[in-house]
């Protein structure tokens, strides 16, 4: 591939790295995507709930044959203790009816998908290759040089879609090492069943599913969460919590010990009994939010996805701030292309002001401050979930004592906990950050 | 609880690169003599850290998940070598 020059060279293919080559070969770019990868996904890890809306916006028709397994019809949030937990179940026959909003898919399966798209627009993929550096002329990109004989590649602009761990940005120096305090470490199972015990389980229809989110004693004060998945003869189940509390955490609890204890809980376990654990991963996901993105472009370079560390965490978002990154970035490049300007970070700084106007930032700018209150409040994981258990329990346990004794105990249980002054101040930290 | 971590990681399909570790620990007397925690040794998914009795710490990369984790936890000692692995090489997720 030596001295071969391409209009971009796309690193990674992810949702992002994906996005950006479709919308780069489709408007006729000569594009070279690179993936370390056996095949395109054979790295990557996700919940997963795709969000249909990102991908429409590039493929409207991807509903066609995208490998998609349930249309999410329901969404449950549960806060858990040792034994119980309360809950909130939303379910919608709205949600039941085509177009649907979101899905669960199989990342492995899903990225093979797309990359297939992404070749029939004509772009050049090469997989089982990593990038080790970026290859600079001063202060710009000027292309690619990877691990294979001869492996240096020239492009006008490159785009880097490789995932939280951005090795080939630290190494540039566009920005320093991630902070534990600002990504989250998921492990996560897959556990087979036959489509019929699921959808008994979850009282649902063939293509209908279940999401279900967790929060409590189940992350030890760690701030974190807990998810249960229906896929279409699969579930997935995980849990994941930020890097600097896995790190602090005195009980030096392991991860997959973390993960045990969610599916050993009584309100889970019969849900997953019976399933045949066919794989087990982990990820890191970057949940700094706003205050954490770093310079996203610059002279011949641009960064997308979770590189750039584009994930909602408070509504667990990130594939579809992956698509969406990466399409702008490509439209950025065909712009300025069609527009004969070069491509550098004058140009490319409209990459960022589409950027501000999509939902992308106003979502993370929104949210800038959630991070921030979490890390300080343990309480949301710890007391807070223990109390409306014991709450609930107090509350539906019938033994002739009388309902307004009860609620006094309950309230007092509440003051006593966090007195009146920190349930109101914490109210109105979750209110702030959220507004 | 005790969980067996090898018993999960067996489901796993993996390509080792024979010889070539993609980690490495930098200066193996920091981990014994400088790091108070050793937290590589419980944070990593996969258990590729062990603490050995006599404070030293030894890493084995086959069956790494490469999340990245163990060189983030590092900062205080940025002891960790880390890249990814060849193309091609280390976890190979069939579901991911
Ligand atoms: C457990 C978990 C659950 C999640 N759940 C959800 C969810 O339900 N919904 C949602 O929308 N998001 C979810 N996310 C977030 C979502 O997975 C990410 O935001 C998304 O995958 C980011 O896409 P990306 O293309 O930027 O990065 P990735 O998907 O990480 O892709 C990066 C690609 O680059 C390749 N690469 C990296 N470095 C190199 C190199 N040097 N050379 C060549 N190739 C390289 C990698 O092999 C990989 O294919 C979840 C994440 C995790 C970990
Ligand atoms: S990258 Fe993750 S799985 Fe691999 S050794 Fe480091 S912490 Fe363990």
């Amino acid at each position: 591939m030596a001295k071969e020059h391409f209009d971009a060279i796309v690193v990674g293919a992810g949702p992002s790295g994906n996005a950006a080559t479709y919308t780069l070969a489709k408007a006729g770019l000569k594009v070279l995507q690179i993936e370390r990868g056996e095949y395109p996904g054979s790295k990557n890890v996700q919940g997963a709930i795709l969000y249909a809306n990102a991908l429409e916006k590039i493929i409207p028709d991807f509903r066609d044959d995208a490998p998609l397994e349930r249309h999410i019809i329901e969404q449950r949030m549960w806060m858990l203790d040792d034994t119980s937990f309360v809950g909130t179940h939303y379910r919608s026959d709205d949600y039941n009816k085509p177009p649907y909003n979101r899905y669960t898919i199989i990342r492995a399966q899903f990225d093979k998908w797309f990359s297939s798209k992404v070749r029939e627009a004509g772009a050049l993929l090469i997989c089982e290759t990593t990038v080790e550096e970026l290859l600079m002329d001063g202060q710009r990109c000027i292309g690619v040089r990877c691990d294979r004989m001869g492996g240096e590649v020239y492009a006008d602009v490159v785009v880097l879609a490789d995932g939280v761990n951005s090795t080939l940005a630290r190494k540039a120096g566009f920005h320093g090492e991630i902070e534990a305090r600002n990504v989250a470490l998921a492990v996560k199972e897959i556990l087979f069943m036959p489509e019929e015990v699921i959808q008994a389980r979850f009282n649902i229809g063939e293509d209908s599913g279940v999401v279900i989110e967790m929060m409590g004693s189940v992350t030890e004060g760690m701030v974190g969460t807990g998810f249960l998945y229906t896929n279409k003869d699969s579930l997935t189940i995980g849990v994941g919590c930020m890097l600097s509390d896995f790190k602090a955490n005195p009980k030096r609890t392991t991860p997959y010990a973390l993960l045990e204890k969610l599916k050993a809980h009584p309100s889970i376990a019969p849900l997953i009994e019976g399933g045949e654990m066919k794989e087990y991963a982990a990820h890191l996901i970057p949940e700094g939010g706003f205050h954490a993105v770093p310079q996203i472009y610059g002279e011949g370079w641009m960064i997308v996805g979770d590189s750039g560390g584009f994930v909602n965490a408070a509504h667990r978002e990130g594939s579809n701030l992956a698509m969406t990154t990466g399409r702008l970035a490509a439209e950025t490049v065909i712009a300025a292309k069609a527009a004969g300007q070069p491509l550098t970070a004058k140009t490319l700084a409209a990459y960022k002001a589409a950027l501000d106007q999509s939902f992308v930032m106003k979502d993370l700018k929104k949210y800038r401050d959630l991070p921030e209150v979490l890390h300080t409040s343990p309480q949301f994981f710890t007391t807070y979930p223990a109390l409306l258990n014991r709450a609930a329990q107090t509350l539906f346990t019938v033994d002739g004592v009388d309902k307004k004794t009860k609620e006094r105990e309950i309230l007092g249980s509440f003051k006593s906990a966090r007195r009146l002054g920190g349930l109101m101040s914490d109210a109105f930290k979750i209110w702030r950050a959220v507004r | 609880m005790n969980v067996n971590v090898e018993e999960k990681l067996f489901q796993n399909r993996y390509k080792v690169d024979h010889g070539r570790p993609h980690i490495q620990i930098k200066n193996p007397a920091v981990c014994s003599n400088d790091c108070q925690s050793q937290a590589c040794t419980f944070v990593c998914p996969a258990s590729c850290y062990k603490a050995e009795g006599n404070r030293t710490v030894t890493l084995i990369t086959d069956g790494c998940l490469e999340c990245g984790s163990c060189r983030v936890i590092c900062t205080e000692h940025a002891n960790v070598a880390w890249e990814y692995p060849r193309g091609g090489y280390g976890i190979l997720f069939k579901f991911g």
